[in-house]
């Protein structure tokens, strides 16, 4: 898309330099949002509703804690200060990192420390980091997947109207839209892991160790959660390419004598191609959050299983955190689709 | 005996040949058209958009394509470009651009006709030019299609042809985005794009339509200076027969997919032999006129192109169409030489016509012809 003869050259990119810097400083504000909102919705709402700082600090401890040891952990953590106090902790936690101190009891948690798992008795950032992979391999292989095959089924849709291809291709994508991953997942592993085990024991592997397992093991969960996305945006491509191929210059190009071919990729498909990057952008930062569905059927230990397990533990800390990393990603994806969109479209560069 | 005569013909042309225009030999015009239709089969029947047209354009010559909408009058230019194609139309006839047919030829070879020997200009610039593509690339991309010149090369021609039409700082709004442009420059934008390859032939269709009234003027002086310079055939479709009035060396006046007159722009004018025409002028918006008069609307709807009215097209709106006891129910009216050139699809006999159009057509919208005489004659 960068080579192609007719795409913005240097002076309209240079015109967006501010256009970008205006989106950074948006992106970075809505961040402080974030936190703030994701803040009171774990300690302020809990106060509102009646809650004293010492049954805060309950749910942070183990089971059938001894008053003393909550005690301990309402100081430790803050609970008896100012929410304000509290937020700049926070705050200051993610960008300085955090002493938790009460009384002999030190611990330390570095920068970024988006808290601290007392019940896993170790910071929520580095085990969030070592998820993050497993749920990020998941995310980017299903997308190149989905983005490519979606989009490609959709032109040749739009472009077959009423044929027998197009009337298979938007079937199947009915299907794969209805069709929630815990069953396609599940027929997927049945059939090709267990009665033709061509990909047996299907589990995470990470790429520095072992590349060519890593890729194996991830085929089938990257086709399952593929399939759901490749359904929605063969049908979105399809839509918008009809809508496109109808559009007045599109005449244009075609009265200019310009071969078919060039008129439906350089004049078409750039065309509908640019709301499928918004929901592109925004599909793949939502996924990066946890892809909880496809985690769990195929037990691998993401996002996604990460905040369901720091939900069924009732792990406060844990949940803000990965709550405020989901965020971040939406946010960043965001940020990126904003930009792309403004390379496309030189209306909104301005 | 007159009109046994002209039952003669009716009956000639329900056994075929619909239009005297119609002869088998190559034209040594640039652009003849013979007995074009163009239908498109839908679910509800048969759309006959466009049903035997005839006309033929020289070179350095301006035809005008008048009629309301869904006369058929873009769908013919469409046919010409060979834009139909991959639809589902049925195209007969034929369309001969200087020496070659062209309903017949292969698709690839009308393509490459195409904005290279005949370009097109459409109504709404800004729809009609690519949102995510500057100005200048856009022309580069229509010049370089028929022209194997470097994109340096192919950029100094758009920048000269922007010129030419009337951009200020060519050389740096070359690189404009449509989006940046006014309306009128934006048509001004598709003017060059459609002359980049010099064409023989150029149609407008409506180019003034989706532009501001001031606007209007300087297109249409730019579109007739540009003719006279690359000595093109132009073809402008329009409902406004002001339009045509300023432009045009001949008229065709189109009805529900037929010709209901065609002659020169001297013959349609000045006496004018089809009640649709007379319709037309009468529903004309003139600041000519003395009086601020009504405008006179032509009772009724445009007709359906499924089901055609009976007979004459015009008749159900057609308010002379009971002179003829019948026959513009029943019969399809022929194209006949009103004078010389002049020809006509009316079952009203000529003298009649004739009458009609001096006694009460002429007088209801001369308030200003009179004022005009007057005030041509000190």
């Amino acid at each position: 898309m960068l080579r192609c003869p007719g795409c913005p050259r240097a002076p309209g990119l240079r015109a967006m330099i501010p256009f970008i810097v205006r989106r950074l400083v948006i992106t970075v504000f809505l961040l402080l949002v974030v936190s703030m909102i994701t803040f009171a919705i774990f300690f302020l709402v809990p106060r509102l509703a009646g809650q004293n700082s010492y049954q805060l600090a309950v749910q942070y401890v183990g089971r059938n804690p001894t008053p003393a040891a909550v005690h301990a952990i309402e100081r430790k953590l803050g609970f008896d200060q100012p929410l304000v106090v509290q937020y700049g902790r926070f705050v200051r936690g993610i960008v300085l990192g955090a002493h938790y101190d009460a009384g002999p009891d030190k611990t330390y948690c570095p920068p970024p420390c988006f808290g601290y798992s007392f019940r896993n008795q170790q910071p929520v950032w580095p085990m969030m980091l070592s998820d993050l992979p497993v749920t990020a391999s998941l995310a980017f292989g299903a997308a190149v997947l989905w983005l490519v095959f979606g989009t490609a089924i959709g032109v040749l849709s739009a472009l077959r109207r009423g044929t027998v291809f197009d009337r298979a291709a938007m079937g199947i994508a009915l299907a794969g839209v209805s069709l929630p991953i815990f069953f396609t997942g599940l027929v997927a592993l049945e059939l090709f892991s267990f009665k033709w085990p061509i990909f047996p024991n299907v589990q995470y592997v990470g790429l520095t160790q072992n590349p060519l397992l890593w890729a194996r093991n991830l085929i089938l969960p990257w086709t399952t959660l593929a399939f759901l996305y490749a359904a929605l945006y063969a049908r979105l491509t399809r839509a918008g390419m009809l809508e496109t191929m109808g559009e007045d210059y599109i005449r244009t190009a075609r009265a200019k004598g310009l071969a078919e071919r060039k008129v439906i990729v350089k004049h078409g498909l750039r065309a509908a191609l640019t709301p499928i990057v918004t929901i592109f952008g925004m599909d793949l930062g939502l996924l990066l959050g946890g892809a909880v569905l496809t985690e769990f059927t195929f037990s691998m230990h993401g996002l996604g299983l990460f905040t369901v397990l720091a939900i069924q533990n009732n792990d406060l800390p844990e949940i803000l955190g990965v709550v405020m990393l989901a965020a971040f990603f939406v946010v960043i994806a965001n940020l990126i689709v904003d930009i792309l969109y403004a390379v496309v479209d030189p209306r909104v560069r301005y | 005996m007159a009109r046994a005569k002209r039952d003669g013909a009716g009956g000639a042309a329900l056994a075929g040949d619909p239009s005297p225009v119609v002869n088998s030999a190559p034209p040594d015009g640039l652009l003849d058209v013979r007995d074009l239709r163009v239908h498109f089969p839908t679910d509800d029947g048969l759309v006959k958009a466009v049903d035997g047209v005839s006309f033929r354009l020289d070179r350095g010559r301006t035809l005008g394509i008048v009629g309301e909408s869904g006369s058929g009058k873009s769908v013919t230019s469409l046919a010409i470009l060979g834009l139909h194609h991959g639809t589902s139309a049925r195209i007969t006839g034929e369309i001969w651009l200087d020496g070659r047919e062209l309903v017949s030829a292969d698709p690839a070879r009308v393509r490459q006709l195409r904005g290279n020997k005949m370009a097109m200009i459409f109504q709404d610039p800004l729809s009609s030019l690519h949102p995510y593509y500057s100005v200048g690339n856009q022309i580069i991309e229509a010049y370089r299609i028929h022209n194997d010149v470097s994109r340096q090369a192919a950029r100094a021609h758009a920048v000269e042809l922007l010129d030419r039409v009337g951009i200020p700082q060519a050389a740096t709004r070359v690189d404009d985005y449509p989006h940046q442009f006014s309306g009128g420059m934006r048509q001004r934008a598709m003017i060059a794009m459609a002359l980049s390859c010099d064409p023989e032939l150029l149609i407008a269709d409506e180019p003034t339509t989706a532009l501001d009234v001031t606007v209007q003027a300087q297109i249409l002086d730019l579109i007739s200076d540009l003719q006279a310079e690359f000595g093109s055939a132009v073809i402008i479709i329009t409902h406004d027969l002001g339009v045509v009035a300023e432009l045009a060396d001949d008229v065709l006046v189109m009805y529900g997919g037929k010709v209901v007159e065609y002659g020169t722009a001297e013959d349609v004018f000045d006496s004018p032999q089809h009640p649709y025409t007379w319709g037309l002028l009468g529903s004309m918006l003139r600041l000519d006129r003395e009086r601020a008069e009504r405008l006179i609307p032509i009772k009724g709807t445009p007709p359906s192109l499924i089901n055609v009215p009976s007979g004459c097209a015009f008749h159900p709106r057609c308010p002379y169409a009971e002179l003829n006891g019948g026959r513009s129910t029943d019969e399809v009216p022929e194209l006949r030489a009103a004078a010389p050139g002049h020809l006509v699809a009316c079952h009203l006999p000529l003298s009649e016509r004739r009458r009609i159009w001096t006694a009460e057509i002429k007088p209801s919208l001369d308030g200003s012809g009179q004022a005009r005489e007057a005030k041509e004659a000190p």
